[in-house]
């Protein structure tokens, strides 16, 4: 073998460590007010208290309760119609409806994808579907749905899955087919096939993908339910939350509208930030496969 | 020092070993392996034989598109051949299954969503070939064995290349397989670390003599973890030597005797260029 030329040759050296005591403390604790503002939640709710300093302090400074009412204001009326309104019921309605809608349109994507997974015509039918009607937003729909099923539940039903349908599909076959090859041959190795193949290694290996889509899916389902509901609100006598907005907006009742909307976004905080949020604590964050 | 008294050891019991010639455990008999790419149909061997002894450890080495890998795979049974035969214990093989265990290169082999301890159980578990206490204690041995015992309620993602690789192989030794299928289980690993798990894999090895079959385009590790060396050759696989490779471990990485088993191995390897360079 050919010796490499060695470039410019130095002298070697051998030392004894140098006394690292000097340091002082390697591990110190964090002070009160570092660890505080360390925390994502304080952080945040230090950020909506003064979004709701601002808001008061402007209506206070526009006075017109008619287009603007006071923080304050909003929250007493939203405390109001909790306790002895009509909010509960029209909340309690509206999130009947979701959870049909969610559900069906949850039982739907299974039945597509498990096509899509199993054959190449399920999943040219797949993508195919979703090209066209992912686009299209939901609410679109509501005309021709009022025209099949009339005013009532089955329509709110019929956008709703609509909205979740094609979402919760799209990412749960993108998540199957980005499951690691090795994974998959483990599985297989295993002696595994069929319906506990996917249970037992796609399903978990795709869960990252799945939740997602979950999580998409409740965003324009709720969305998608709210709208639908301000345009009509009643099936017999209860509305849901919009059918509330819409009934307040005609009475010109400003704070109840927006009592109507923080009851919206409260609920999407709520299912977003504690139960999203705590599904992933527990499955995906935990597992490492996201951080 | 450690390395070399493990050598010693392992000199001793082979000595016991290859006193009696043990049963064939593997045969490979004709193999042409083909697989499809979108624009090809590539032939990974053709007309590969080889016979796989009990207790072996088999080394199958080539340069990189011999289709070693395609090979451990058709064993695995993840593959069908177009041409001949693989049995094992003289059952042809047709599908994958949990006598014939293997360790990928990956780390995505280990299924992140659950503990050392319960990747372990998983393959016990599903293929029904260990139940409850009697599985659990299997899999707490297994990783006792690869020194793991402490991780064994860790997540995968915690831990580092050379101990994921580790649970893997605890994980395919815990099922007692038939023969344990490597592909190139520590090219993924830095130097140091792979020098460490050749080791300890050799280590296991001198407890339990376990039949494997290990990929590898590296000749010292060839050498190193082998005992029979099959050499393909590359574009289509074909067998051009199965040597003997007992008695070397890191200790004997400057005895004249490796030097030369290397440099034959290598010559079988590059025998092609080096007739190249010898004409010009």
């Amino acid at each position: 073998m050919a010796t490499h030329a060695a470039p410019g040759l130095r002298p070697e050296y051998e030392r004894q460590l140098t006394d690292a005591s000097d340091v002082g403390e390697v591990q110190r604790p964090l002070s009160l007010s570092e660890r505080l503002w360390g925390s994502t939640p304080f952080r945040r709710f230090v950020m909506l208290v003064v979004l709701a300093v601002v808001w008061e302090c402007y209506a206070r400074f526009l006075s017109n309760p008619l287009l603007f009412p006071t923080f304050s204001e909003t929250l007493a009326t939203f405390w109001r119609d909790l306790v002895d309104g009509p909010l509960i019921s029209r909340t309690f309605t509206s999130l009947q409806v979701l959870v049909l809608g969610y559900g069906a349109g949850l039982a739907l994507a299974a039945v597509f994808t498990t096509l899509a997974v199993s054959s190449r015509i399920g999943t040219d039918l797949l993508s195919t579907l979703t090209a066209m009607f992912n686009p299209l937003p939901a609410i679109a729909l509501l005309p021709l749905a009022l025209i099949w099923f009339g005013l009532g539940i089955p329509s709110l039903v019929f956008v709703i899955i609509h909205s979740v349908l094609w979402a919760v599909s799209l990412n749960t076959h993108s998540g199957f087919r980005s499951v690691p090859e090795t994974l998959r041959m483990s599985g297989r190795n295993y002696g595994l096939s069929g319906v506990r193949y996917v249970m037992l290694i796609l399903i978990p290996a795709a869960f990252p993908a799945i939740l997602a889509g979950l999580k998409i899916g409740w965003a324009f389902a709720w969305r998608t339910l709210i709208a639908a509901e301000l345009v009509f609100g009643v099936s017999s006598r209860s509305g849901g939350l919009g059918w509330y907005i819409f009934e307040a907006r005609a009475e010109l009742l400003t704070a109840q509208v927006f009592a109507g909307l923080l009851t919206v976004i409260l609920i999407g905080l709520f299912v977003e930030s504690v139960i999203f949020r705590a599904i992933e604590a527990r499955t995906v964050q935990r597992w490492g496969m996201q951080r | 020092m450690l390395m070399t008294e493990a050598r010693t050891h392992r000199a001793e019991s082979q000595g016991t070993v290859e006193a009696t010639p043990l049963p064939v455990l593997l045969q490979v008999k004709g193999v042409t392996l083909q697989y499809k790419t979108p624009q090809h149909l590539v032939t990974a061997t053709y007309r590969v034989d080889f016979d796989v002894h009990e207790a072996d450890r088999f080394v199958i080495l080539g340069p990189s598109g011999c289709g070693k890998s395609t090979l451990l795979k058709a064993v695995g049974g993840f593959m069908n051949p177009v041409e001949g035969s693989i049995r094992i214990r003289g059952r042809e093989i047709s599908a994958p299954g949990p006598d014939r265990m293997m360790v990928f290169q990956e780390f995505e082999q280990l299924m992140p969503w659950k503990t050392v301890l319960q990747n372990v159980l998983f393959p016990m578990k599903v293929s029904g070939r260990f139940k409850g206490t009697d599985a659990r204690e299997r899999a707490l041995s297994a990783l006792a064995k690869v020194n793991l015992s402490k991780f064994a309620d860790v997540y995968p993602h915690m831990l580092s290349g050379g101990m994921k690789m580790r649970v893997a192989i605890a994980r395919a030794m815990a099922m007692e397989p038939d023969i344990l299928l490597m592909d190139e289980p520590f090219a993924a690993l830095d130097a140091l670390t792979r020098r460490k798990m050749q080791e300890e894999l050799l280590g296991l090895w001198d407890q339990l003599h376990f039949t494997v079959m290990f990929v590898t385009h590296s000749i010292e590790e060839a050498i190193l973890v082998g005992s029979r060396i099959l050499v393909l050759s590359p574009h289509p696989g074909r067998v051009r030597a199965e040597l003997n490779s007992t008695g070397f471990g890191h200790g004997s990485v400057d005895h004249p005797d490796f030097g030369r088993l290397s440099r034959r191995i290598h010559d079988f390897l590059f025998e092609d260029e080096l007739a190249v360079e010898a004409r010009s």
